[in-house]
């Protein structure tokens, strides 16, 4: 499986997620830049986490008009996974292939902890290897990761299976306040995600946990 | 010309922003007010072109760039200098 990893200016999280790639799970990657116009040759495509063009009017929306991001959206009509992590995210979510928005947390803090996942659905390529309601811990370091919807658009997320993750229930629980405790989408086929934590800065033991790694490794239909 | 545009969250939409600003001016003791919601305004200069065509850009930019049709309204003017 050949990987590309998107780089917008101000993308922070580009490298982490081609060490991933390259040194852990040793699988193909490549970075492409914003200014590029093909991913034909790629199997997977990855928009890292950062600060695209500073964040400026709102997190994603500059970004989404990146020449890339034409390419971006028509490997997603091909059905080829298309991941966004964090500021990859909110990217997918302004050009349109994932619904809903993401605004300024609850408490108007940039958010940098650990958090606990819920597995909320296996049927997905990035989750096909996990368990239902299994428990993953991953870092979030985000300021726009409120996940908000409308009511109709919150249904069909629910109806249609497409919530990937949720954020645990209780004490330091979904620290950002996104409703139902979102945080994680995908589109109507299934082969676009976007979540705000970071499974690349959770993907071996010396960074205090390994979970992340799971999600790479579903993606590759790896156990 | 200039076109004055005003971008704000849609009714319904929660404002953290707003909510702490409110906050903050109770805390130093300005009060009676109910509610507090920050939005962005952006200014965008033409030259040599009519009011009219002035007003349909301004629109397309709020619509394709500058608002985000989910969660944000905008409205604008468009001044003589």
């Amino acid at each position: 499986m050949h990987f590309a990893v998107v780089v917008f200016p101000g993308s922070n999280c580009d490298h982490d997620a081609y060490h991933v790639f390259q040194h852990i799970l040793e699988v193909p990657v490549d970075f492409v830049w914003h200014k590029e116009t093909d991913l034909k040759k790629f199997d997977a495509i990855l928009i890292p986490g950062g600060f695209s063009y500073g964040d400026y009017l709102r997190t994603g929306a500059i970004a989404r008009f990146s020449p890339i991001m034409e390419s971006v959206i028509q490997e997603a009509k091909s059905g080829k996974p298309i991941f966004g992590i964090c500021n990859g995210f909110q990217i997918l979510i302004e050009s349109g292939l994932l619904p809903g928005s993401l605004i300024i947390n609850q408490e108007v803090r940039f958010l940098s902890q650990d958090v606990i996942l819920e597995v909320a659905t296996t049927d997905s390529i990035f989750t096909q290897s996990l368990k239902k309601g299994q428990k993953l811990t991953m870092p979030i370091a985000h300021k726009q990761g409120n996940y908000i919807a409308d009511k109709d658009t919150l249904k069909m997320l629910e109806d249609e299976d497409r919530v990937a993750f949720r954020y645990n229930k209780g004490k330091n629980g979904n620290p950002n306040g996104s409703m139902e405790r979102i945080a994680g989408i995908m589109n109507k086929k299934r082969n676009v995600l976007g979540m705000m934590p970071h499974p690349e800065r959770a993907a071996e033991s010396v960074l205090g946990s390994e979970d992340g790694l799971t999600i790479f490794k579903s993606m590759m239909g790896l156990a | 010309m200039k076109a004055k545009i005003y971008i704000s969250y849609k009714e319904g939409i929660l404002d953290p922003q707003g909510k702490t600003i409110l906050h903050a001016l109770d805390s130093i003791g300005i009060k009676k007010i109910n509610s507090v919601r920050m939005g962005k305004y952006i200014e965008m200069e033409f030259n040599g072109i009519s009011k009219d065509k002035a007003s349909n850009i301004t629109d397309e930019s709020c619509r394709k760039l500058l608002a985000n049709p989910n969660t944000e309204t905008y409205k604008f003017e468009l001044v003589e200098e």
